[in-house]
């Protein structure tokens, strides 16, 4: 099938950017989109032009590399998928497609739809662990965690890092992103003791990164791919404000 | 050059306490002036580098991933095994040693896999203190399941994400101690050569992927785990950018490589459906615990599967190895599939696939219970194929997935090269010809949490003593000029052919002739395909832009460079060894039945291979196998 292709093009942080029309008219359906851009790559690079960076890598919907906004929607328009799993099934010949970077300030553009999510990393490290040094820990059946306590924490820690949520948001918030490490680690007895401190530096570090404030508009879950819940952002605003009354 | 594994003496179950013991110590003040540089993110390299800044030495962590937490350990699905015995069903550390030696088709260390189960013990604790949410039970108790090549149930899990939540908390553990001023990260950031000083590694020489800058790094000791090659293979179940780079530049430095041909073809992944395919994605072996693998009785069948009857489905696992039935190891698993498919019973519109049928399992256990164990892996399969895997057979086929192969490493999971040290994935230790299910997360996270730290003290000890190294150093200079020459090589050819499309075409040609099976007419002619591809490379390579600049076509040249070089090694590796064992399966060596033909006389050992220089034949150099505690037997799974 035939598909006309508009992609954000820019080649720095510094440099503007502009969205480029190509035409493509040897799509498969059975693709992933990812595997249309690598289509559109080769034949760019066959004509010696620059083809056009995307961050991906594993191509399974779990490592959280890939993302970008299709037709304005952070993974495109299926719920649930990462852009790796979005296949061209889910177009039609002769669609029009809009391709363009995550945006949000506290993710500067690298070049076309490479973008730089290190403020992540740097929210986990303000506190998104368990202090438990190797060779530390004692036998593991000593804890005792219920089925649906350990259930509701792996539902928490599902999250894949991708951005889609930031991208999503009207406000550029990384309330969803932040809550469900704040909660994954709090519904577990493990990470009970250090769970005040935790909640008050993620949180302090998500503004200091330049995310804006979650106003509960819930856009996004619709947009996670791992279909993080809200509640995890209502958790960690309790947990949040139980550690500010207590400190 | 004669191998010396460096395997203690005394009785196995004391092999490794013996060396705790006695092992050098590094006073934690000197701790501080020692540098690490460890290549890597995944479950080997980042808790390694947690585990050793926690020590106290300064660590250097490197990633050619945009954050630490996107390694490919991410992906690993079904569960991490270790000898806790919590189901009361007969397990213990000896068995499991056993389990994995018998599954390795008894071409590994006994010392190194004793340890491997010995080690399992202490994982589970440490994962879980992190916040690993493993699977409980109802009243709280760790949960197990089954995978393939045991009779017991062993492998801890979460979901089907176990590998994403082993690394968060290792990731978790690194981030840790970045905050801390203990580890460096570098981020987007890719080794592109190991510099070596006096015979000792002292640093590497990488890329910024960002900016394109080559950047020196010097430090004591270089770790190398950067995981498998198996994406050699162009269709294979690893990420985009899985390479094999680190690990053969290494080896061009004095490193050998061992066993490079032993590569695991995973049986449940899902078949190839067009030219454009970029990956072949993974169904965990987890599913083989409920669901039925068939093809039809008969050839050329054209009814949808459901409709098939019964006793017109032939269950070929079940059928020739009733013992283990569907959980049969995954050597046997994928070349069963291989031999249905190639006798024309495949199914699907390729005909490069067979059933995998949940049918039975949900009619006997319900639809809630296998939507609990497997939900997600049902989801991804219908996100991928848009087919409803509850109502009829998922349709799965073998794929390239784990090298059991890599840098030949000691006891002390140390090379050839004094001061580095590979683990995980990257090295070739524990998994002898083949690897069982749930064994490689166990691998990547013991080698980084519980062996490294012992042994790169021993080694470190005794590093004090000599001058530290600047990066101003000659050999520094040299490694870095020729990494900038070699990209200048490739960005200046504008020839008319991409990168990738030399990379299908090798993952073609060892797929054809040094895959599932390999034989020596077949792997003569792929060494002279191969020279020839690579000739073509050099001259038809086409890279646009510079190499100052993000440039991912130039990342993928080198990593095709090296596979290219790589894939000679494999071939010659496999038909160096005239028998078949494991993964390796060699055509003209196999009984009657079509099952492996091992020969313990001749080939009982590992080959650990020397590069000799640029189109030279690379040296042999085997390491004899010693089997002191175990008698070896032939690997029977009927």
């Amino acid at each position: 099938m035939k598909v006309h292709l508009k992609v954000w093009r820019q080649k720095d942080a510094k440099s503007k950017g502009s969205m480029v029309n190509y035409d493509l008219d040897n799509v498969d359906q059975h693709m992933s989109f990812l595997e249309m851009m690598d289509t559109l790559n080769e034949q760019l690079t066959l004509k010696g032009e620059m083809p056009v960076e995307f961050d991906h890598d594993c191509r399974e919907g779990i490592c959280g590399t890939c993302g970008m906004m299709i037709n304005g929607q952070a993974h495109g328009p299926v719920p649930g998928l990462t852009v790796c799993q979005l296949h061209m099934r889910e177009f039609k010949e002769g669609d029009t497609i809009y391709v363009e970077p995550f945006r949000a300030m506290a993710f500067p553009l690298k070049r076309d739809l490479k973008i730089d999510r290190s403020a992540f990393d740097r929210i986990i490290q303000s506190g998104g662990f368990i202090t438990a040094n190797t060779g530390m820990p004692a036998e593991a059946n000593n804890l005792l965690i219920v089925h649906e306590t350990a259930e509701s924490a792996f539902d928490s820690a599902a999250c894949i890092g991708c951005g889609a949520c930031v991208a999503t948001c009207k406000n550029s918030s990384a309330a969803l992103f932040t809550s469900a490490k704040i909660s994954h680690l709090a519904k577990l007895p493990q990470g009970e003791q250090e769970a005040a401190k935790r909640v008050l530096k993620m949180v302090s570090k998500m503004d200091e990164e330049g995310f804006g404030h979650c106003s509960n508009t819930e856009a996004c879950e619709v947009k996670c791919p791992q279909g993080i819940s809200v509640l995890n952002i209502a958790r960690m605003n309790w947990e949040f404000n139980k550690a500010s009354l207590l400190h | 050059m004669i191998l010396d594994a460096k395997i203690p003496a005394g009785p196995l179950e004391h092999k490794w306490s013996h060396y705790k013991e006695h092992a050098k110590l590094v006073n934690p003040a000197n701790r501080k002036k020692l540098t690490v540089i460890v290549v890597g993110t995944g479950l080997a390299g980042a808790s390694a580098a947690a585990s050793l800044a926690e020590l106290g030495y300064q660590v250097h962590s490197f990633c050619f991933q945009d954050s630490a937490r996107r390694a490919h350990s991410v992906a690993a699905q079904g569960g991490v095994n270790a000898a806790k015995n919590y189901q009361n069903d007969g397990d213990s550390v000896y068995r499991m040693f056993y389990d994995t030696l018998k599954g390795g088709d008894f071409r590994s260390r006994e010392a190194n896999v004793y340890r491997l189960a010995e080690c399992s013990l202490s994982l589970i604790d440490q994962a879980v203190a992190q916040g690993v949410p493993f699977a409980r039970e109802y009243g709280g108790y760790l949960s197990n399941r089954s995978f393939g090549g045991v009779q017991v149930s062993r492998t801890f899990y979460a979901r089907g994400q176990t590998g994403q939540q082993l690394l968060l908390g290792a990731y978790q553990a690194l981030m840790r101690q970045a905050a801390l001023g203990k580890v460096t990260l570098h981020t987007r950031h890719e080794m592109l050569d190991l510099v070596v000083v006096d015979g000792k590694a002292k640093g590497i020489i990488a890329r910024n992927l960002d900016t394109g800058v080559i950047e020196r790094f010097a430090a004591a000791s270089v770790v190398i785990a950067t995981g498998g090659f198996g994406k050699i293979y162009y269709l294979s179940t690893l990420a985009m950018g899985c390479n094999g780079s680190a690990i053969w530049r290494a080896h061009k430095r004095g490193a050998l490589m061992a066993c490079p041909s032993w590569t695991q073809v995973h049986p449940t992944c899902l078949p190839q459906s067009g030219d454009y395919q970029s990956k072949l994605t993974l169904m965990s072996e987890s599913l083989r615990n409920d669901g039925r693998i068939w093809v039809p009785k008969l050839e050329n069948e054209t009814r949808v599967p459901n409709d098939i009857p019964e006793e017109e489905r032939d269950y070929y696992l079940e059928r020739r190895y009733p013992s283990f039935g569907n959980l049969a190891p995954r050597d046997i698993s994928s070349r069963a599939a291989k031999e249905r498919i190639d006798a024309g019973f495949g199914v699907g519109t390729q005909k490069n696939a067979v059933y995998l049928d949940f049918s039975k399992a949900i009619k006997e256990q319900g639809m809630d219970k296998i939507k609990e164990k497997y939900g997600n892996l049902f989801s991804m399969y219908k996100k991928i194929t848009a087919d409803d895997a509850y109502q009829s057979p998922m349709k799965i086929s073998p794929a390239a997935h784990f090298s059991m192969g890599g840098l030949w490493v000691d006891y002390e999971l140390m090379t050839t090269i004094p001061g580095l040290f590979a683990i995980g994935e990257a090295n070739f230790a524990d998994h002898g010809a083949n690897r069982l299910g749930a064994n490689s997360l166990l691998q990547a996270c013991v080698d980084g949490y519980f062996i490294l730290p012992y042994t790169l003290a021993n080694y470190l000890a005794e590093e004090l003593k000599t001058e530290k190294i600047n990066t101003d150093h000659p050999e520094f200079v040299k490694a870095e000029g020729a990494v900038i020459s070699q990209l200048n090589q490739f960005v200046q050819i504008k020839g008319s052919r991409t990168a990738d499309s030399f990379h299908k075409e090798l993952g073609k040609l060892l797929y054809d002739k040094c895959g599932l099976s390999r034989s020596a007419a077949g792997l003569e002619e792929a060494i002279t395909e191969i020279k020839a591809l690579r000739e073509a490379f050099y001259r038809d390579l086409m890279i646009p832009g510079n190499a100052a600049e993000i440039n991912s076509e130039l990342e993928k040249a080198g990593r095709v460079a090296d596979y290219l070089e790589i894939a000679e090694l494999m071939c010659h590796d496999a038909l160096s060894r005239e028998e078949s064992c494991g993964a390796h399966f060699r055509e003209e060596y196999q009984t009657a039945d079509g099952e492996a033909l091992r020969n313990d006389e001749d080939y009982c050992y590992v080959s650990a291979w020397e590069w000799a220089g640029k189109d030279m034949a690379p040296v042999l150099h085997p390491e004899q196998l010693v089997f002191e505690f175990i008698k070896l037997s032939v690997r029977s799974y009927s």
